[in-house]
């Protein structure tokens, strides 16, 4: 009887994280929004305007381009698909929800690889020349951010023995000090650029711009409307919310529930979602501070990103 | 079972003479059927040895003289027999719906069995020289299946030489290592030099290894002996690429491991360190290639050498493991570089054969002539993209499980004493993230300039669905792709008692034997299939609020243009636009050519007539290793002309310095 009401208990704990994740991603992105503005003097929009804009394009007719074919309709789709997959297996709000032992870092990269993949498709699939730019800018930005993205989660699991997201949890919060060690902190460094990179914030990528120049996300879903624009805006806007979410757990887990129990539930997701408001918040004063990168200037990032992680690795061995 | 692996050979000869001397009208059916039979004997055998674990033999002594025809399959090879031959049987039904490029010549019709029969009975020899006889038919009848649209393409005989040359240089290599190894047994059988070889002086071990890596690997496709590869593979007709791509390959991967784990039970550390060195290097330079390339099938030929070079990182790191103590973890890294040798045969050998679908219907492989594909040719597109899905590694597809598991062997080989290992470690890791980044970009450029948007061309317009038996060999592969990601339980259990096999090992596997993939004892698993569970059904509920809320059916309009009022394709990305900024990130590898010629016009240098940019990205290695070699032996060739000068006394004294200086070798 307990195991199946540990069972019940572990998937509405993965049911409550995509429902989470979806509302939250939005409320995220308003957040930094009208951070940005407010340290630009401006007064902005109010933090649940991207959830507003959900709606209303969610009640448009949606337009196809007429060489497009299946690719494009599916596109959103997996987008969104992939991030609420990510989001039920990610132990954010609780160590073991319910698919928590069947995927590790590396799937929830690949999956968030996939949706990427398959947003780069619909882009092609227009025909025109700016879904092929950005198609093709994202991905060579996503094939070099992802030797960091790897290596720093290699850098995670050393001292876990074990890339599986609940261990690596556990692991740090039974020893709190693997948090404050040269590799952590190398890691931490790694994965914050990879994640303003895979989610195409500044410097890496300016989610306001609609300059043909400039533009590498905005360009691939230029000919999204309606109902697929709103499900690629959410889909963004989740990515950016796991990922953070993701982060927070990783790095600074102490809060997270490790039993069953709606107390402990209702604490975890308070501290959650003080860790994401504190990093939305910082993310966006950083960003109201630098410029957009030159596209080629990226991938030198990227390789600084990954000699971190290595770093980061080899800390850990010489240390251990 | 030794019955049935003779009658297979018996077969195999059959629908060879079949393919000689009969009729043209039934000469195609014909010897495809009786090859078809040898290859359902092949899987038959292979799975039998799988499943019950004895190993079958067959030993004649008249068959080959001096030193008699020797046969023993064991698990190892079975496996390679297995894929081989599954690869083999689709490719032979894809081939009775295709025509062109000279496969239905009387020789090519006869070739393609001994060729199909070679690649079942390579992994079965027992002795050297069977073994060695094998694999030099293999690589004469493939070679002659390459040129066999020699007549109508000048790029083929150029391809030929290359390859004649490289297999020849490879098959020396591999002669020298495996006699230098019979000589210190005693015997030519793989039994006594497994047996003997521990006892062998460290110089002859390493040198039969260094000889046998360079042989085996140049098959394999590795750096900087792969010249070869994109040349063969993309000029050789349909099924015949295919069956290069996915399945003889492999067997550059069989024989490093046979004879360094089977035949020589591992060696020193600087052995390994050099496979995964080379590993690294081709499965770099190799996705690099095939992300610039604009020719699909030289893209996919690349990807071999990208995909060999995984295999061969995670080969060199199960010996690693194995030197330094650790045998579980070298099980696991074998058995992830096995498990991604089935799984690469799978979606490389559908890859290959919708290409050539798509070569067929629209008379080109160029990038950027195709487009708009998956509209006119919904099935071939369809399997393409799923191919293409497996090859960049994305779940949940069959290419995720090989390389999560690879990642899983270098991730708890990581706490190590040795700083060999805790280097190699996380570079492996980068060498596999960054091919794997590269992968889906050539994904998504392959499937996104190849098969959607606007056709760039009017034969890519006028391209019409294939035929059954083409879309139906090609389909069946995809359809494998989808099953063996979802449900990698179907194969794990033989790769293990494979690897279990070659590495003699015995007792309780590392590797959870139930429908997830994974480490017993260690905390976390991959389960695929529920992966890929709760994706459908995200998708699917994704796509239900989708249709809830949206107010009405989706409206056709035009692309947005600018302003234009006509969208064409000549405003599309190309393959070569697509590849452009990567080119740039990775110029210092790559070195791409860049030609802008303007003609003005004779009235005024202020107007231009006519402007063309030419670039490419020719191929590193063959421009700063083999030119120069080419061009030294050239100059050797020419001076040494002057030596033999037509005077028979002059020939005379060589003979006899030749001769004394043998004696004095020999002495």
């Amino acid at each position: 009887m307990t195991s199946t009401w540990s069972v019940a208990a572990d998937a509405a704990i993965s049911v409550l994280q995509m429902a989470g994740v979806v509302l939250g991603g939005p409320l995220l992105v308003g957040l930094m929004r009208t951070v940005r503005c407010r340290l630009e003097g401006r007064v902005g929009p109010p933090v649940r305007q991207p959830l507003l804009d959900l709606r209303k394009l969610a009640r448009r007719q949606r337009t196809r381009p007429e060489h497009a074919s299946w690719i494009f309709g599916l596109a959103p789709l997996l987008l969104v698909a992939t991030t609420l997959v990510v989001a039920a297996v990610a132990p954010l709000l609780a160590t073991g929800p319910a698919l928590g032992w069947s995927a590790d870092l590396f799937a929830v990269v690949y999956l968030l690889l996939l949706g990427s993949v398959a947003l780069a498709l619909g882009g092609l699939d227009t025909g025109t020349a700016f879904g092929g730019m950005g198609a093709s800018r994202a991905l060579t930005i996503g094939a070099v951010a992802e030797p960091a993205l790897l290596v720093s989660i290699l850098a995670l699991s050393v001292p876990a023995h074990s890339s599986n997201l609940p261990a690596i949890i556990s692991g740090s919060l039974a020893h709190p000090l693997w948090l404050a060690t040269p590799e952590r902190l190398l890691a931490l460094a790694a994965f914050v650029i990879v994640i303003v990179a895979e989610c195409g914030r500044l410097p890496v990528d300016n989610p306001g711009t609609h300059l043909e120049l400039t533009m590498i996300h905005e360009a691939m879903v230029l000919e999204y409307s309606g109902s697929d624009l709103a499900l690629i805006k959410l889909g963004e806007s989740m990515r950016l919310g796991v990922l953070v979410a993701l982060f927070a757990v990783l790095f600074v887990p102490w809060g997270i529930a490790t039993s069953p129990g709606p107390e402990h539930l209702a604490v975890s997701l308070v501290s959650l979602v003080a860790k994401v408001a504190v990093l939305g918040v910082g993310l966006a004063a950083f960003e109201v501070g630098v410029a957009k990168l030159r596209l080629f200037r990226v991938p030198e990032l990227m390789a600084g990103a990954f000699v971190l992680a290595v770093l980061a690795v080899l800390s850990a061995l010489v240390l251990a | 079972m030794s019955g049935l692996l003779v009658a297979t050979l018996v077969l195999g000869l059959a629908g060879c003479v079949a393919g000689a001397a009969s009729p043209i009208g039934i000469r195609t059916p014909l010897s495809v059927a009786l090859t078809l039979a040898a290859c359902a004997g092949a899987l038959a055998v292979g799975v039998a040895v799988l499943v019950r674990g004895r190993a079958v033999s067959f030993h004649d002594q008249h068959l080959l003289p001096l030193s008699g025809f020797n046969l023993r399959l064991d698990r190892f090879g079975a496996l390679f027999v297995v894929v081989s031959a599954g690869v083999a049987v689709c490719a032979l039904v894809y081939r009775l719906g295709y025509d062109g490029h000279g496969l239905s010549s009387r020789t090519a019709s006869a070739v393609l069995p001994a060729f199909v029969t070679t690649l079942l009975f390579v992994p079965s020899a027992s002795d050297v020289t069977t073994f060695l006889f094998f694999w030099e038919l293999m690589a004469l009848t493939s070679l002659l299946l390459v040129l066999a649209d020699h007549r109508h393409r000048a790029e083929v005989p150029v391809a030929g030489q290359w390859y004649a040359v490289m297999t020849q240089f490879g098959a020396a290599a591999i002669l020298v290592g495996l006699v230098l190894l019979a000589t210190h047994a005693g015997s030519q059988s793989f039994a006594a030099i497994a047996a003997s070889s521990l006892h062998m002086r460290p110089w002859v071990r390493s040198a039969a290894f260094v000889l046998v890596v360079i042989g085996f690997g140049s098959k394999a496709g590795a750096v900087p002996l792969h010249v070869w590869l994109p040349r063969a593979h993309s000029e050789s007709s349909g099924p015949v690429s295919a069956l290069m791509s996915a399945a003889m390959v492999n067997l550059g991967i069989y024989g490093i491991v046979r004879v360094g784990d089977g035949l020589l039970h591992g060696g020193p550390v600087w052995w390994w360190l050099m496979v995964m060195a080379i590993g690294a290097l081709s499965a770099l330079f190799g996705a690099l290639h095939s992300a610039t390339s604009r020719d699909l099938k030289r893209l996919l030929a690349y990807s071999t050498t990208d995909n060999m070079g995984l295999v061969l990182l995670a080969v060199g790191a199960s010996g690693l493991f194995a030197v330094t103590g650790r045998h579980a973890l070298a099980l696991v890294a074998l058995v992830a570089a096995l498990l991604h040798v089935v799984f690469h045969a799978v979606f490389k050998g559908c890859l290959f054969l919708s290409a050539s679908s798509i070569q067929q219907a629209t008379g080109t492989r160029d990038l950027d002539s195709l487009g708009g594909l998956l509209r006119r040719m919904p099935v071939t597109g369809s399997v393409f993209l799923v191919g293409g899905l497996a090859m960049a590694a994305l779940p949940v597809l069959c290419g995720f499980v090989s390389e999560w598991l690879l990642l899983q062997s270098m991730l708890h080989g990581l706490p190590s004493k040795d700083p060999a290992v805790a280097v190699a470690m996380p570079v492996g890791v980068g060498v596999l993230a960054l091919t794997g980044g590269l992968a889906a970009f050539t994904f998504v450029k392959a499937a996104g300039i190849g098969l959607l948007g606007l056709p760039r061309t009017e034969a890519a317009a006028r391209a019409r669905e294939v035929g059954p038996a083409m879309t139906g060999g090609s389909g069946v592969l995809a359809a494998l792709c989808v099953l063996l990601g979802v449900a990698p339980f179907l194969v794990l259990p033989a790769v293990i008692d494979a690897a279990n096999g070659v590495l003699g090992r015995r007792g309780p596997d590392p590797l959870v034997r139930g429908w997830q993939v994974g480490l017993s004892g260690v905390h976390g698993v991959l389960a695929p299939g529920i992966l890929a569970a709760v994706l459908c059904a995200a998708v699917g509920t994704v796509a239900l609020v989708r249709a809830a809320v949206e107010p009405g059916p989706v409206r056709v309009a035009e692309a947005w243009g600018c302003g234009r009022e006509l969208q064409t394709a000549r405003m599309e990305y190309t393959a070569t636009s697509f590849g452009e900024p990567l080119t740039r990130v990775f110029e210092d590898v790559l070195a791409p050519s860049h030609d802008v010629d303007i003609s003005h016009v004779a009235e005024s240098r202020y107007y231009v007539e006519a402007a063309t940019v030419h670039t490419s990205t020719d191929d590193g290695f063959e421009r700063r290793l083999y030119a120069p070699a080419q061009r030294a032996l050239r100059r050797f060739g020419t001076a040494a002309r002057s030596v033999p000068n037509g005077s028979v006394h002059r020939y005379l004294a060589f003979g006899l310095v030749a001769l004394v200086l043998v004696l004095v070798l020999v002495a």
